[in-house]
Protein backbone atom coordinates (compact mmCIF):
# COMPACT_ATOMS: atom_id res chain seq x y z
CA UNK A 1 0.00 0.00 0.00
CA UNK A 2 1.39 3.08 -1.11
CA UNK A 3 1.85 6.22 1.48
CA UNK A 4 2.58 9.79 1.30
CA UNK A 5 4.82 11.35 3.87
CA UNK A 6 4.87 15.54 3.89
CA UNK A 7 7.36 17.31 5.72
CA UNK A 8 7.99 20.48 6.04
CA UNK A 9 11.78 20.36 5.59
CA UNK A 10 14.13 18.83 2.82
CA UNK A 11 16.53 17.66 5.98
CA UNK A 12 13.08 16.24 7.33
CA UNK A 13 11.88 14.27 3.93
CA UNK A 14 15.57 13.33 3.53
CA UNK A 15 15.10 10.94 6.87
CA UNK A 16 11.92 9.92 5.27
CA UNK A 17 13.60 8.59 2.22
CA UNK A 18 14.59 4.81 1.90
CA UNK A 19 15.54 2.47 -1.14
CA UNK A 20 11.38 1.84 -0.90
CA UNK A 21 10.36 5.65 -0.84
CA UNK A 22 10.68 8.23 -3.87
CA UNK A 23 10.86 12.69 -3.48
CA UNK A 24 8.11 13.71 -5.26
CA UNK A 25 9.27 17.28 -6.85
CA UNK A 26 7.46 18.48 -9.62
CA UNK A 27 5.77 14.81 -10.15
CA UNK A 28 7.09 13.99 -13.88
CA UNK A 29 8.93 11.22 -12.94
CA UNK A 30 7.50 9.80 -9.94
CA UNK A 31 3.96 10.20 -10.89
CA UNK A 32 4.26 8.21 -13.75
CA UNK A 33 5.77 5.01 -11.81
CA UNK A 34 2.60 5.63 -9.69
CA UNK A 35 0.53 5.30 -12.58
CA UNK A 36 1.80 2.02 -14.08
CA UNK A 37 1.99 0.49 -10.44
CA UNK A 38 5.32 0.63 -9.98
CA UNK A 39 6.20 -2.01 -6.96
CA UNK A 40 9.91 -0.90 -6.31
CA UNK A 41 8.78 1.46 -3.93
CA UNK A 42 5.39 2.16 -1.53
CA UNK A 43 6.05 5.38 -0.13
CA UNK A 44 6.39 9.25 -1.84
CA UNK A 45 7.65 11.27 0.33
CA UNK A 46 7.39 15.81 -0.15
CA UNK A 47 7.80 18.62 1.41
CA UNK A 48 6.71 21.96 2.23
CA UNK A 49 9.87 23.65 1.91
CA UNK A 50 10.24 25.81 -1.27
CA UNK A 51 13.90 25.35 -2.91
CA UNK A 52 12.90 27.77 -5.54
CA UNK A 53 15.50 30.75 -5.12
CA UNK A 54 18.18 31.84 -7.82
CA UNK A 55 20.95 33.15 -6.08
CA UNK A 56 23.43 35.03 -7.99
CA UNK A 57 26.94 34.16 -5.78
CA UNK A 58 29.88 36.06 -7.19
CA UNK A 59 31.23 34.45 -10.29
CA UNK A 60 28.31 31.50 -10.44
CA UNK A 61 24.69 30.99 -9.79
CA UNK A 62 22.72 29.04 -6.98
CA UNK A 63 19.78 27.14 -8.36
CA UNK A 64 16.82 25.96 -6.22
CA UNK A 65 16.45 21.93 -6.96
CA UNK A 66 12.84 22.67 -7.20
CA UNK A 67 13.30 25.65 -9.99
CA UNK A 68 11.10 24.56 -12.82
CA UNK A 69 11.84 24.76 -16.07
CA UNK A 70 9.39 27.35 -17.26
CA UNK A 71 10.99 29.17 -14.23
CA UNK A 72 14.38 29.26 -16.15
CA UNK A 73 12.97 30.14 -18.96
CA UNK A 74 11.49 33.26 -17.46
CA UNK A 75 14.63 34.32 -15.65
CA UNK A 76 16.69 37.24 -16.98
CA UNK A 77 19.37 35.58 -14.70
CA UNK A 78 19.34 32.20 -16.33
CA UNK A 79 18.69 33.17 -19.56
CA UNK A 80 21.91 31.44 -21.23
CA UNK A 81 20.16 28.17 -19.82
CA UNK A 82 16.94 29.19 -21.50
CA UNK A 83 17.67 26.93 -24.60
CA UNK A 84 18.15 24.26 -22.02
CA UNK A 85 15.30 24.24 -20.24
CA UNK A 86 13.14 24.84 -23.61
CA UNK A 87 14.32 21.35 -24.65
CA UNK A 88 12.58 19.36 -21.54
CA UNK A 89 9.19 18.55 -22.83
CA UNK A 90 6.42 20.74 -23.79
CA UNK A 91 5.15 23.41 -22.09
CA UNK A 92 2.74 22.03 -19.57
CA UNK A 93 6.06 19.67 -18.38
CA UNK A 94 8.29 22.35 -18.46
CA UNK A 95 5.39 24.36 -15.99
CA UNK A 96 6.30 20.56 -13.40
CA UNK A 97 9.79 19.57 -14.29
CA UNK A 98 12.26 20.76 -11.98
CA UNK A 99 15.69 21.30 -11.99
CA UNK A 100 16.55 18.48 -9.32
CA UNK A 101 14.41 16.08 -11.48
CA UNK A 102 16.41 16.36 -14.17
CA UNK A 103 19.83 15.59 -12.15
CA UNK A 104 17.80 11.66 -11.70
CA UNK A 105 16.52 11.51 -14.96
CA UNK A 106 16.83 7.87 -16.97
CA UNK A 107 18.30 7.82 -20.46
CA UNK A 108 17.38 9.20 -22.56
CA UNK A 109 16.23 12.20 -20.57
CA UNK A 110 18.31 14.77 -18.79
CA UNK A 111 19.10 17.28 -21.40
CA UNK A 112 19.56 19.81 -18.23
CA UNK A 113 22.01 18.31 -16.67
CA UNK A 114 23.99 18.38 -19.64
CA UNK A 115 24.31 21.85 -20.17
CA UNK A 116 24.85 22.26 -15.92
CA UNK A 117 27.76 19.91 -16.20
CA UNK A 118 29.51 21.56 -18.74
CA UNK A 119 28.66 24.78 -16.42
CA UNK A 120 30.76 23.05 -13.88
CA UNK A 121 27.76 22.25 -11.29
CA UNK A 122 27.95 21.54 -8.17
CA UNK A 123 25.08 19.84 -5.68
CA UNK A 124 24.41 21.08 -2.73
CA UNK A 125 22.23 17.86 -0.79
CA UNK A 126 19.69 18.45 1.93
CA UNK A 127 22.54 17.96 5.38
CA UNK A 128 24.38 21.19 3.17
CA UNK A 129 27.58 19.16 1.51
CA UNK A 130 28.43 19.43 -1.71
CA UNK A 131 29.57 16.94 -4.28
CA UNK A 132 30.68 18.26 -8.00
CA UNK A 133 27.87 17.51 -10.26
CA UNK A 134 30.06 14.92 -12.10
CA UNK A 135 30.51 13.08 -8.78
CA UNK A 136 26.84 13.36 -7.73
CA UNK A 137 25.71 11.77 -11.51
CA UNK A 138 27.63 8.57 -10.55
CA UNK A 139 25.19 7.41 -7.93
CA UNK A 140 22.27 9.77 -7.69
CA UNK A 141 21.89 9.33 -3.88
CA UNK A 142 20.71 12.12 -1.70
CA UNK A 143 18.10 14.76 -1.87
CA UNK A 144 19.77 17.56 -4.15
CA UNK A 145 19.01 21.21 -2.61
CA UNK A 146 20.48 23.40 -4.71
CA UNK A 147 22.98 23.22 -7.70
CA UNK A 148 25.28 25.86 -8.07
CA UNK A 149 26.98 26.59 -11.76
CA UNK A 150 29.36 28.63 -13.46
CA UNK A 151 27.86 31.81 -14.88
CA UNK A 152 28.98 31.76 -18.51
CA UNK A 153 30.13 34.73 -20.43
CA UNK A 154 27.84 36.33 -23.18
CA UNK A 155 29.61 34.17 -25.70
CA UNK A 156 30.90 31.41 -23.97
CA UNK A 157 28.02 28.68 -23.44
CA UNK A 158 27.25 26.61 -25.92
CA UNK A 159 23.70 23.90 -25.99
CA UNK A 160 22.49 21.50 -29.04
CA UNK A 161 19.76 19.12 -28.69
CA UNK A 162 19.51 16.20 -31.74
CA UNK A 163 15.67 14.84 -31.52
CA UNK A 164 14.04 13.00 -34.25
CA UNK A 165 10.85 14.87 -33.36
CA UNK A 166 10.63 19.03 -33.33
CA UNK A 167 10.26 21.12 -31.54
CA UNK A 168 9.66 18.24 -29.12
CA UNK A 169 11.32 14.80 -28.81
CA UNK A 170 13.30 12.97 -26.73
CA UNK A 171 17.03 12.91 -27.44
CA UNK A 172 19.52 11.16 -29.86
CA UNK A 173 21.67 13.16 -28.14
CA UNK A 174 22.29 16.88 -26.68
CA UNK A 175 25.79 18.42 -26.12
CA UNK A 176 26.89 21.44 -23.87
CA UNK A 177 30.09 23.19 -24.24
CA UNK A 178 31.65 26.28 -22.13
CA UNK A 179 34.21 27.45 -23.69
CA UNK A 180 35.95 29.90 -22.17
CA UNK A 181 39.29 31.79 -23.89
CA UNK A 182 42.81 32.81 -22.50
CA UNK A 183 44.56 35.68 -25.06
CA UNK A 184 42.33 34.25 -27.94
CA UNK A 185 43.46 29.93 -27.34
CA UNK A 186 40.72 27.79 -25.74
CA UNK A 187 40.74 27.59 -22.18
CA UNK A 188 39.26 25.23 -18.94
CA UNK A 189 37.19 23.85 -21.88
CA UNK A 190 34.18 21.94 -20.88
CA UNK A 191 31.82 19.90 -22.80
CA UNK A 192 29.24 17.10 -21.84
CA UNK A 193 26.84 14.93 -23.58
CA UNK A 194 23.73 13.41 -22.91
CA UNK A 195 22.26 10.22 -24.38
CA UNK A 196 25.49 8.69 -24.90
CA UNK A 197 25.77 7.01 -21.75
CA UNK A 198 23.60 5.78 -19.04
CA UNK A 199 23.78 9.35 -17.25
CA UNK A 200 25.21 12.85 -18.91
CA UNK A 201 28.68 12.40 -18.81
CA UNK A 202 32.22 14.88 -19.49
CA UNK A 203 33.71 14.04 -22.83
CA UNK A 204 37.61 14.28 -21.57
CA UNK A 205 39.03 13.62 -25.05
CA UNK A 206 36.81 16.36 -26.43
CA UNK A 207 37.88 19.17 -23.76
CA UNK A 208 41.68 18.05 -23.89
CA UNK A 209 42.10 18.35 -27.32
CA UNK A 210 40.36 21.53 -27.75
CA UNK A 211 42.50 22.85 -24.98
CA UNK A 212 45.25 25.36 -26.28
CA UNK A 213 43.22 24.96 -29.60
CA UNK A 214 41.77 28.41 -32.08
CA UNK A 215 38.52 28.61 -32.17
CA UNK A 216 37.72 28.02 -35.96
CA UNK A 217 37.45 24.51 -37.55
CA UNK A 218 40.86 24.13 -37.75
CA UNK A 219 41.90 24.40 -34.32
CA UNK A 220 38.45 21.98 -33.40
CA UNK A 221 39.51 19.72 -35.97
CA UNK A 222 41.41 17.49 -33.54
CA UNK A 223 38.69 17.30 -30.99
CA UNK A 224 36.20 16.54 -33.78
CA UNK A 225 38.08 13.30 -34.85
CA UNK A 226 37.73 11.97 -31.08
CA UNK A 227 34.09 12.82 -30.51
CA UNK A 228 33.45 10.00 -28.71
CA UNK A 229 36.65 8.35 -27.20
CA UNK A 230 36.28 6.75 -24.16
CA UNK A 231 32.37 6.64 -24.95
CA UNK A 232 29.99 3.72 -24.91
CA UNK A 233 26.81 5.09 -26.46
CA UNK A 234 23.76 2.96 -25.64
CA UNK A 235 21.69 1.39 -28.92
CA UNK A 236 17.52 2.58 -28.30
CA UNK A 237 14.66 3.23 -29.70
CA UNK A 238 15.76 6.14 -30.91
CA UNK A 239 19.07 5.66 -32.33
CA UNK A 240 22.20 3.00 -32.23
CA UNK A 241 25.10 3.36 -30.82
CA UNK A 242 26.51 3.08 -34.13
CA UNK A 243 24.58 6.57 -35.60
CA UNK A 244 24.67 8.29 -32.43
CA UNK A 245 29.00 7.35 -33.13
CA UNK A 246 29.07 8.29 -36.81
CA UNK A 247 26.94 11.48 -36.09
CA UNK A 248 28.31 12.91 -32.94
CA UNK A 249 31.36 14.57 -34.76
CA UNK A 250 29.19 16.61 -36.99
CA UNK A 251 26.61 17.76 -33.90
CA UNK A 252 29.81 18.83 -32.55
CA UNK A 253 31.17 21.00 -34.74
CA UNK A 254 27.97 22.29 -35.39
CA UNK A 255 27.55 22.94 -31.49
CA UNK A 256 31.11 24.79 -31.32
CA UNK A 257 30.86 26.30 -34.34
CA UNK A 258 27.14 27.30 -33.80
CA UNK A 259 26.68 26.31 -37.71
CA UNK A 260 22.91 26.96 -37.10
CA UNK A 261 23.14 30.31 -36.46
CA UNK A 262 25.01 31.31 -39.93
CA UNK B 1 -5.22 6.99 4.12
CA UNK B 2 -7.21 9.31 2.50
CA UNK B 3 -6.58 12.69 2.20
CA UNK B 4 -9.36 16.01 1.59
CA UNK B 5 -8.43 18.12 -0.95
CA UNK B 6 -9.92 21.41 -1.45
CA UNK B 7 -10.05 23.44 -4.64
CA UNK B 8 -11.46 25.57 -7.20
CA UNK B 9 -12.74 24.37 -10.07
CA UNK B 10 -13.79 26.22 -13.02
CA UNK B 11 -14.88 28.89 -10.38
CA UNK B 12 -16.68 26.75 -8.22
CA UNK B 13 -15.70 25.30 -5.03
CA UNK B 14 -14.58 21.21 -5.46
CA UNK B 15 -13.91 18.78 -2.59
CA UNK B 16 -12.18 14.86 -3.01
CA UNK B 17 -11.07 12.50 -0.90
CA UNK B 18 -7.78 11.78 -2.33
CA UNK B 19 -6.49 7.77 -2.28
CA UNK B 20 -2.41 7.75 -1.52
CA UNK B 21 -0.05 8.63 -4.55
CA UNK B 22 -4.11 9.23 -6.62
CA UNK B 23 -3.27 12.26 -9.48
CA UNK B 24 -5.98 14.62 -10.15
CA UNK B 25 -6.63 13.62 -13.21
CA UNK B 26 -8.30 10.61 -11.46
CA UNK B 27 -9.50 13.38 -8.47
CA UNK B 28 -11.32 15.33 -11.27
CA UNK B 29 -13.23 12.69 -13.43
CA UNK B 30 -13.83 9.94 -10.38
CA UNK B 31 -13.68 12.38 -7.44
CA UNK B 32 -15.71 15.88 -8.44
CA UNK B 33 -17.31 14.00 -12.09
CA UNK B 34 -15.37 16.16 -14.78
CA UNK B 35 -14.97 13.90 -17.32
CA UNK B 36 -13.35 16.83 -20.20
CA UNK B 37 -9.89 16.10 -18.99
CA UNK B 38 -8.97 12.15 -20.79
CA UNK B 39 -6.84 9.72 -19.67
CA UNK B 40 -4.11 9.17 -22.82
CA UNK B 41 -0.52 7.56 -22.12
CA UNK B 42 -0.15 8.18 -17.96
CA UNK B 43 3.38 9.10 -18.30
CA UNK B 44 3.36 12.77 -19.43
CA UNK B 45 3.67 12.03 -23.11
CA UNK B 46 -0.02 12.63 -25.00
CA UNK B 47 -1.19 15.65 -23.10
CA UNK B 48 -4.85 15.11 -23.01
CA UNK B 49 -5.32 15.22 -19.35
CA UNK B 50 -3.95 19.12 -19.73
CA UNK B 51 -5.56 21.51 -17.11
CA UNK B 52 -4.78 24.90 -15.78
CA UNK B 53 -3.48 25.17 -12.69
CA UNK B 54 -3.52 29.07 -11.55
CA UNK B 55 -3.73 29.74 -14.87
CA UNK B 56 -0.41 27.70 -16.34
CA UNK B 57 -0.79 23.88 -17.81
CA UNK B 58 -0.19 20.74 -16.02
CA UNK B 59 -0.35 17.06 -17.22
CA UNK B 60 -3.20 15.83 -14.10
CA UNK B 61 -2.21 12.71 -14.83
CA UNK B 62 1.17 13.71 -13.49
CA UNK B 63 0.08 15.79 -10.38
CA UNK B 64 -0.59 13.92 -7.19
CA UNK B 65 -4.05 15.19 -6.53
CA UNK B 66 -3.60 16.44 -3.02
CA UNK B 67 -1.07 19.28 -4.35
CA UNK B 68 -4.03 21.70 -5.71
CA UNK B 69 -4.71 22.22 -2.19
CA UNK B 70 -6.02 25.74 -1.85
CA UNK B 71 -5.22 26.44 -5.78
CA UNK B 72 -7.43 27.23 -8.94
CA UNK B 73 -8.07 24.65 -11.60
CA UNK B 74 -9.94 25.14 -14.85
CA UNK B 75 -10.69 22.41 -17.19
CA UNK B 76 -11.94 22.01 -21.10
CA UNK B 77 -15.15 21.94 -18.99
CA UNK B 78 -15.60 25.02 -17.78
CA UNK B 79 -14.47 26.76 -20.69
CA UNK B 80 -18.18 27.42 -22.07
CA UNK B 81 -20.46 30.31 -20.67
CA UNK B 82 -23.98 28.58 -19.95
CA UNK B 83 -24.73 28.05 -23.89
CA UNK B 84 -21.67 30.38 -24.92
CA UNK B 85 -19.10 28.13 -26.43
CA UNK B 86 -15.48 29.70 -25.78
CA UNK B 87 -13.99 31.30 -29.00
CA UNK B 88 -11.48 28.11 -28.96
CA UNK B 89 -14.21 25.59 -28.81
CA UNK B 90 -16.12 27.85 -31.96
CA UNK B 91 -12.82 28.06 -33.76
CA UNK B 92 -12.17 24.40 -33.62
CA UNK B 93 -15.74 23.18 -34.62
CA UNK B 94 -16.19 25.48 -37.37
CA UNK B 95 -12.21 24.68 -38.58
CA UNK B 96 -12.80 20.98 -38.16
CA UNK B 97 -10.34 20.60 -35.59
CA UNK B 98 -11.44 17.33 -34.34
CA UNK B 99 -11.96 14.10 -35.57
CA UNK B 100 -12.05 11.81 -32.97
CA UNK B 101 -11.77 14.62 -30.52
CA UNK B 102 -9.77 12.40 -27.53
CA UNK B 103 -6.81 15.04 -27.42
CA UNK B 104 -9.30 18.17 -27.86
CA UNK B 105 -9.40 19.05 -24.42
CA UNK B 106 -6.24 19.16 -23.46
CA UNK B 107 -5.34 21.15 -27.10
CA UNK B 108 -7.90 23.34 -25.94
CA UNK B 109 -6.42 23.81 -22.35
CA UNK B 110 -2.90 24.16 -23.74
CA UNK B 111 -4.66 26.83 -26.33
CA UNK B 112 -6.21 28.65 -23.79
CA UNK B 113 -2.93 29.06 -21.43
CA UNK B 114 -1.35 30.38 -24.84
CA UNK B 115 -4.13 32.94 -25.39
CA UNK B 116 -4.69 34.33 -21.81
CA UNK B 117 -0.75 35.49 -22.03
CA UNK B 118 -0.40 35.83 -25.40
CA UNK B 119 -3.33 37.08 -27.27
CA UNK B 120 -1.96 37.40 -30.44
CA UNK B 121 0.46 34.59 -31.11
CA UNK B 122 2.64 33.79 -34.35
CA UNK B 123 2.39 29.77 -36.08
CA UNK B 124 5.55 29.11 -34.44
CA UNK B 125 4.54 30.23 -31.09
CA UNK B 126 1.30 28.54 -31.44
CA UNK B 127 2.91 25.31 -32.41
CA UNK B 128 5.35 25.42 -29.81
CA UNK B 129 2.15 25.67 -26.86
CA UNK B 130 0.82 22.45 -28.46
CA UNK B 131 4.10 20.71 -28.65
CA UNK B 132 3.49 18.80 -25.56
CA UNK B 133 0.01 17.69 -27.26
CA UNK B 134 -0.35 14.49 -29.59
CA UNK B 135 -2.93 14.07 -32.26
CA UNK B 136 -2.94 11.48 -34.18
CA UNK B 137 -6.23 12.21 -36.65
CA UNK B 138 -5.52 15.81 -37.61
CA UNK B 139 -2.33 16.37 -38.74
CA UNK B 140 -2.16 19.52 -37.00
CA UNK B 141 -2.86 21.69 -39.21
CA UNK B 142 -6.40 23.12 -38.78
CA UNK B 143 -5.85 23.01 -34.72
CA UNK B 144 -3.01 25.29 -35.39
CA UNK B 145 -5.68 27.23 -38.00
CA UNK B 146 -8.34 26.83 -35.25
CA UNK B 147 -6.24 28.24 -32.52
CA UNK B 148 -4.78 31.48 -34.89
CA UNK B 149 -8.31 32.14 -35.73
CA UNK B 150 -9.80 32.49 -32.52
CA UNK B 151 -6.94 34.84 -31.59
CA UNK B 152 -7.89 36.85 -34.73
CA UNK B 153 -11.70 36.70 -33.30
CA UNK B 154 -13.76 39.47 -32.13
CA UNK B 155 -13.54 39.74 -28.24
CA UNK B 156 -16.23 39.30 -26.07
CA UNK B 157 -17.63 43.31 -25.87
CA UNK B 158 -16.29 44.78 -23.12
CA UNK B 159 -18.80 45.76 -19.59
CA UNK B 160 -18.46 49.20 -20.65
CA UNK B 161 -18.71 51.19 -23.54
CA UNK B 162 -18.20 54.66 -23.91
Amino acid sequence: MLEVVVTDTLVEASAAMSDRARFLGGGTLVMRQVNYGDQRFNRIVRCRERLDEIRAEGDRISIGSGVTMARIMGSSELEFLAPAARAVGGPAVRNMATIGGNLIAPHPYGDMAVALLALDGEVTLADGSTQALEQYLTRRRGLVRSISIQRPSRDEFRFRKVSRVKPKGASVMSMAAHLQRNAGRLSNVRVAYGAMAPTPIRVTAVEQALEGASFDLGGITPALNVATDGLSPPDDALASAWYRREVAPVHLRRLLLEEDRR
Amino acid sequence: MKTPVIFTLNGAEAAAFADPGQNLLDVLRRGVGDLSPKYGCGQGTCGTCTVLIDGEPHLSCLVLAEVVQGRVVETAGGMADGPDLHVLQTAFMEGFAAQCGYCTPGMLMAAKALLDHNPSPTREEVIEAISGNLCRCTGYEPIVEAILNAARAPRRAPERTV
